[in-house]
């Protein structure tokens, strides 16, 4: 379906072409919008371009670029945002109907970042209705299909965030995870997606789903560009009091010390029944990759993993009902029309504007909370999350890092998965782990299928040790070539 | 109440009755297909009752464990909220001032 070959450029090239030829912003902004207008029609993943507000800004760069100005980190890269962040003048729909038209009052921490950084905004990305989905097929605007493959979805929730990177129709792009939604689909889409810490981007302007869970990381094509962007995103925010006020060190300064005498952990419970034989013989080979660049490769065990995806089920249902309880048709949103009384406006507003998923996960999380089942469901489940982060603070006393596949299987068919929710769920097993226990990762492209579908190797890293899991993200890629 | 090990959890009653809970209307149709879905789901979740969690502290959110604590609240010092103009661009009802609903009080 690729109209050429031609890779975009990466951040540094960016920087370097800034200053050393004219118009080298607007030139980058100008080969993501062709792609878009090439391939787009047929993946879906933008829902609302800002071509003139980008074009726009990508001019200002190349002004004070061709003036000798300082150019900021992250000067003339062309991004694209998931549509659950807000951008002060652009719709904010997380995937919803509840929210068509909607246009935020103010912008997201994260996208402030971005732009205050030289960032040329591109638009808002396609995504599972309010993060809710593992194919992108829960979006009420259609789904995304993968360009790898366009009968397969692109993954979920951040569907579209992955394959905008995937079709070179953004350099970087941001999505959200709360059980998997940005690494997973990064494996699907055979590019780097980052689960910073819990706490080390600040989720003010990011629609929330689940509290406890939600995190903003970034999607790039290569690790030096996803770490590059996560160094700009990360860091306490006074607008969110769950934000870290941990250092942010520098990302790429570190990339190329290689894998030698790292402890590298293979949790067996990862390479039990259910995984495709084809992603276990693409992870176990980027093992041994990581094994001879001199890594110590160890067997570890994390118990409690079977037990990950019921409870998660339970505590991000839980936080869903509460944080959705505002779409209510009062303050925006839609609103359903001729309503006698108040209680019937929630009702119908709340039935017409809600999504299938949507509704199963608030009627879900309204019941374990509900009186009566509160301790039977929510407090176990908050207990084995106890469990599961114990597993992994264990394992971090023997290793620097984990090495798990990203996804059971490589990308399924649109529609496969699609009635049955617990299939779907499933799709999430290696990465609600992680979710839970607040820890950092990434998925990074590992090999092929047969097929030509990607398959990723995801690496877990302690709270706040991006720099070693992005470390050894950096010798996969580097093992890849 | 329903017996939490039983292969039944959800009885259609509880399904509306969870609907009212959560201000959702559904139609027929929803009521029987969500009332399938979340027996299902429930009775996966149930396979959390092998563990024995009796002396595990819940864990409700990741900062406990970190040695690192978020950071500090904000300085409780009044700034300047959003231009009242700005929100209610947004509302469905409105007179510029109040966000309009319909009536309240039902009899």
């Amino acid at each position: 379906m690729t109209k050429t070959d031609t890779a975009l450029p990466s951040i540094p090239e960016i920087r370097a072409a800034l200053t050393s030829r004219k118009a080298a912003a607007t030139e980058a902004a100008q080969a993501c919008f062709s792609r878009i207008d090439a391939d787009d029609p047929t993946i879906h993943a933008y829902l609302a371009l800002d071509r003139e507000g980008a074009l726009k800004r990508a001019g200002e760069i190349d002004s004070a670029a061709a003036k000798g100005e300082a150019l900021p980190a992250l000067a003339g890269v062309p991004i694209g945002i998931k549509d659950v962040l807000t951008q002060q003048g652009l719709p904010a729909t997380a995937g919803s109907k509840i929210l068509e038209g909607y246009r935020p009052p103010y912008t997201a921490t994260a996208v402030r970042r971005l732009a205050d950084a030289g960032a040329v905004l591109l638009g808002k990305l396609n995504c599972d209705e309010f993060a809710m989905g593992s194919s992108n097929e829960n979006s009420a605007y259609g789904p995304v299909r993968n360009p790898r493959a366009t009968d397969r979805v692109p993954g979920g929730s951040s569907g579209g965030s992955a394959a905008a990177v995937a079709a070179r129709m953004a350099v970087a792009t941001l999505g959200t995870d709360t059980g998997g939604s940005i690494r997973q689909p990064a494996s699907f889409c055979g590019v780097v997606g980052v689960l910073p810490t819990y706490g080390r981007v600040s989720r003010y302007g990011l629609i929330a789903f689940a509290s406890s869970l939600d995190r903003i990381g970034p999607f790039a094509a290569n690790v030096r560009d996803a770490a590059t962007v996560l160094g700009v995103i990360a860091g306490h925010d006074p607008m969110d009091a769950t934000s870290s006020n941990e250092p942010v060190p520098d990302y790429t300064a570190n990339l190329d010390a290689g894998v030698r005498r790292l402890r590298l952990g293979v949790p067996a419970e990862y390479f039990a029944e259910g995984l495709d034989p084809e992603v276990r013989q693409a992870v176990e080979a980027a093992i041994e990759q990581l094994r001879a660049a001199g890594a110590e490769i160890k067997p570890i065990s994390l118990p409690h993993t079977r037990y990950a995806v019921p409870t998660y089920y339970v505590i991000a249902t839980a936080e869903a009902s509460a944080n959705l309880a505002r779409f209510d048709g009062v303050r925006y949103g839609y609103r359903a029309p001729d309503s006698n009384t108040l209680s019937a406006m929630y009702r119908r507003s709340r039935e017409g504007g809600f999504g299938p998923e949507v509704k199963r996960r608030i009627l879900l999380g309204t019941y374990v909370l509900s009186a009566g089942y509160y301790d039977a469901y929510y407090k176990k489940a908050q207990q084995v999350r106890r469990l599961l982060t114990n597993d992994f603070l264990t394992a971090f006393e023997q290793v620097d890092a984990i090495l798990t596949p990203t996804a059971p299987t490589p990308a399924f068919k649109l529609g496969e998965k699609a009635d049955d929710p617990m299939a779907m769920y499933l799709a999430d097993i290696y990465t609600v782990t992680a979710s839970l226990a607040g820890i950092c990762g990434l998925s990074v492209p590992c090999g092929e299928s047969r097929e030509g579908l990607p398959i990723g190797l995801q690496i877990l890293g302690k709270h706040f040790d991006e720099s070693t899991v992005f470390r050894v993200g950096q010798a996969v890629e580097n093992s890849q070539k | 109440m329903s017996d939490p090990n039983s292969t039944q959890r959800v009885a259609a009653e509880d399904v509306r009755r969870v609907a009212e809970l959560a201000y959702l209307e559904l139609t027929p149709e929803e009521e029987t297909r969500m009332g399938r879905d979340l027996n299902a789901i429930l009775g996966y979740i149930a396979q959390l009752n092998e563990l024995d969690t009796s002396r595990v502290e819940p864990m409700a959110q990741v900062a406990e464990v970190l040695g690192n604590q978020p950071g500090s609240p904000r300085a409780d010092a009044p700034h300047p909220s959003l231009p009242r103009e700005a929100v209610m661009v947004a509302a469905p009802e409105t007179d510029g001032v109040f966000f309009k609903v319909p009536k309240v009080i039902e009899r």
